[in-house]
């Protein structure tokens, strides 16, 4: 059963046991009893399933994932440019 | 490096230029392939991006999807179905599981018949819903009918941490949570005689997102150890299946075979420890679960701990409970589609007697089986 | 056909059109009836009539109640027909038990629309049922409208044809789940419902021949789009980028698995176009909602379905709904 939301924590109740979870400006009470007590702090993100926090969400290895798409994005281009010169010198018009 | 905003937890996973970007990486290597592959995604999950975002359109021809028993739902034997009807029409229950339970059809019908004749069915989107419905309703007794991987197992076992705490004297349990390493290795290497193992196909496995959560991907390491088949887990994005489809790529090319996570961001090798802990207090494996469309699968079932067996709706209700395994239909062949022996095309009654709105066999059952994406989506894939 | 009717029946989609089709329209037939559309053309296509009735749950909701959907329901299916709403009916049933200051409250809201709309209620009827019989209030209105553009029809489209949608898309239907109880969400988004016959006067006025028009009520913009498709028998190819969407209800969407497309809308229509009417009737639409936009072309790929295109090359076919609209959980 793998529809979870990653959504950000904008409220923890005072006994830890639950919080307010923000996504895309829609906002849901969650349970935080699978998780370690004091784990989960307002602005953490988390993945969210059917009424639970599963897990807090690894930002900095998001981010890692995030800059490795951009390079591979970057290189796609590079690649097609060169390509686009290589196509036009050999080009037979000229 | 900048900060992580919510939007890119889903803009950035789903973006278009980047699934084509990993469209060619994967077609490149593919070239140096000496094979062609079979990759099985487990989860249901994984089968509806499949299907969403048109991934096998971009794939090229010798990297192919076997579509797994992914689905909760779809895998529940007809007779626990009959289990789930028959608590619903007593008198004095109310009957509460999650959404696509509903519509599962057992041999007299699905819950929704039954709501339909009456019965107290309700669908709930959390578990705790049920202690506000048996708080609401002190002369009835809520039978809670739990389904679900590793995923939805502990959320059933805080429910039954807090019931058994706030002494709430009306909830009982009707346990059909099962886990997916065995159902994996049936599907490699079946204990059934009558299976033809060899033939078997798949060779490779794309690893549940979120079962791999809670139970950390520690559980897939025989898999490239002892059966040569990598296991990739991966994020249930679209740009996350992509970069683990390339993952499973390069292995064959590189001629590794090795248990790599690509859903880093939360995934890791030990998985979450508390749930694992809450799963462990209250429930125990039983030796042996029927799988529709794949028959008995060892060691893949839960059941509540003896000491619990007052909350243990199977034992309570024993005297009025079927215990007759009911065979799938003589023309459904979802257990060969579900070890990759067949298309969902090829069986004589896909898209006639079975479709959606009929469904006779688990992988139509529900909008991840195999067979019910290839309806929808079929002819342009 | 099931033994028993079920909620599915009551979908909007699939297992609807069977139960209208295969027990209401075998009985019923006759020629106005099987054109199906939002309402009937009637006395010569001078006027159309149409009927709904309102069943909603919760009765008051962000951005509107029961009584207000009632009216808009009725007025947009006349409007749909290019016909100007002028009379209606209305019928309720009331729980024993009722507040009688909602029931006005609700009836004020109602006398706002017809406002609106420039239409009368002309007729009713009131019922009282013992408590259970009903679910608080059922109401049922029936409207006549004059026709002002005829000729619009849901078999008109043909290949080259642009359809437009006159603002984002899901928001009653995102609202309503919302506000249900046992699913607690707290958000600012609030329904589309809206009475949207001052917008079809206005592309009638501004001499854009519409060519097929429908508000995407249950079943959602997936719904009109395949009864377009298959009415017309030709086939609708939708850019999936283009879909407007509010970040709310996608945000809705993702916690509960649904598919805005498949969402209820109250106020929310599609137009069909020839390709060379297709900005001005932009720049019509825009004046309502700047969230308006061109989604889809018609084709003869895949005649009778309609296809969604990704951005990044893929393609899908987008059904009809069918079953309950159920949270997804897997």
């Amino acid at each position: 059963m793998c529809l979870s939301i990653p959504s950000k924590v904008v409220k923890v109740s005072d006994d830890k046991m639950m919080c307010t979870v923000d996504t895309m400006g829609v906002q849901r009470d969650a349970n935080l009893m699978m998780t370690e007590e004091g784990d989960v702090q307002v602005g953490d993100y988390v993945l969210l399933h059917i009424g639970f926090v599963m897990n807090k969400i690894d930002e900095e290895e998001a981010l890692a994932s995030i800059e490795t798409y951009r390079e591979i994005l970057e290189a796609m281009n590079e690649e097609e440019r060169r390509r686009a010169i290589i196509d036009d010198d050999n080009c037979e018009n000229r | 490096m900048r900060a992580l905003e919510l939007k890119n937890l889903y803009d950035d996973f789903r973006d278009g230029d980047t699934i084509k970007a990993y469209a060619k990486i994967i077609a490149q290597d593919a070239k140096k392939l000496k094979n062609p592959i079979n990759i099985m995604e487990v989860c249901g999950g994984h089968t509806h991006t499949i299907m969403k975002f048109g991934l096998p359109q971009l794939l090229p021809n010798n990297i192919n999807f076997i579509h797994g028993p992914g689905c909760p739902v779809c895998i529940m034997p007809k007779e626990r179905i009959d289990h789930a009807y028959v608590l619903a029409m007593q008198e004095d229950v109310i009957l509460v599981t999650l959404g696509d339970m509903i519509k599962v059809p057992g041999s007299n019908g699905s819950l929704q018949d039954a709501r339909a004749k009456g019965a107290d069915v309700r669908f709930v989107y959390s578990p705790m819903e049920c202690l506000k419905i048996a708080s609401e309703n002190p002369t009835k007794t809520v039978v809670f009918f739990a389904i679900g991987f590793e995923t939805t197992t502990p959320m059933t076992a805080v429910l039954v941490d807090q019931v058994i705490k706030q002494k709430v004297p009306n909830i009982l349990f009707h346990i059909n949570h099962v886990t997916v390493p065995e159902v994996m290795v049936e599907l490699i290497d079946s204990r059934d005689e009558h299976v033809d193992a060899y033939n078997n196909r798949i060779d490779a496995f794309l690893g549940p997102s979120h079962v791999s959560v809670i139970a950390g991907s520690k559980i897939y390491e025989k898999f490239p150890k002892d059966y040569g088949r990598p296991v990739v887990v991966t994020g249930f994005e679209p740009v996350d299946m992509m970069q683990g489809i390339s993952m499973i790529v390069k292995q064959f090319v590189e001629e590794r075979s090795e248990l790599e996570i690509q859903y880093k961001r939360v995934v890791n090798y030990k998985g979450n420890l508390t749930a694992q802990a809450l799963i462990e207090k209250y429930f125990e494996k039983i030796s042996l679960f029927r799988w529709r469309g794949l028959g008995n699968v060892p060691d893949s079932g839960l059941k509540l701990r003896d000491e619990f067996s007052e909350y243990n709706a199977e034992i309570v209700y024993k005297d009025i409970l079927p215990i007759a395994e009911i065979e799938d239909h003589k023309l459904c062949i979802c257990g060969d589609i579900l070890r990759g022996m067949a298309k969902p095309q090829e069986c004589t009654i896909f898209g006639t007697a079975c479709k959606p709105t009929s469904p006779i066999g688990s992988c139509m059952v529900s909008s991840e089986g195999a067979c019910s994406a290839y309806y929808k989506y079929g002819n342009l894939i | 056909m099931t033994k028993t009717i079920t909620l599915a029946h009551g979908n909007g989609g699939e297992e609807n059109n069977e139960l209208i089709t295969k027990i209401f329209y075998k009985h019923f037939k006759n020629d106005i009836l099987e054109k199906s559309e939002d309402s009937a053309l009637i006395e010569d296509g001078k006027l159309v009539m149409s009927t709904d009735s309102f069943t909603v749950s919760p009765l008051f909701f962000n951005g509107g109640d029961i009584g207000k959907l009632a009216v808009c329901g009725t007025c947009n299916d006349l409007a749909m027909m290019g016909a100007k709403p002028k009379y209606l009916t209305c019928s309720v049933i009331i729980e024993e038990g009722f507040s009688t200051r909602e029931l006005e409250k609700i009836v004020r809201s109602m006398k706002k629309e017809l406002e609106v709309n420039g239409a009368v209620v002309v007729s009713g009827d009131t019922k009282v049922v013992p408590k259970g019989a009903v679910d608080k209030l059922f109401i049922n209105t029936t409207g006549i409208g004059e026709v002002q553009q005829s000729g619009i029809s849901a078999s008109a489209l043909k290949e080259g044809m642009s359809i437009l949608v006159s603002r984002d898309i899901g928001s009653h239907g995102a609202t309503i789940f919302s506000a249900r109880e046992g699913i607690k969400l707290e958000s600012s988004l609030e329904t589309d419902c809206a009475s949207l016959y001052p917008q079809i006067q206005a592309l009638i006025d501004a001499e854009i021949d519409i060519i097929a028009l429908r508000d995407a009520t249950r079943g959602g913009v997936s719904a009109v789009l395949n009864e377009w498709a298959k009415a017309s028998n030709v086939c609708v190819e939708v850019e999936e980028e283009a879909i407007p969407v509010q970040e709310e209800v996608r945000g809705i969407c993702e916690m509960l698995g649904f598919e805005a497309l498949d969402l209820a809308n109250e106020g929310t229509y599609l137009l069909a176009v020839a390709k060379e009417d297709e900005v001005r009737a932009l720049e019509v639409l825009q004046h309502t909602h700047k969230s308006s936009a061109v989604i889809a072309t018609v084709s003869r790929e895949y005649e009778g379905r309609v296809i969604l295109k990704s951005s990044w090359g893929t393609k899908r076919f987008l059904d009809l709904p069918t079953g309950e609209l159920l949270p997804r959980i897997c």
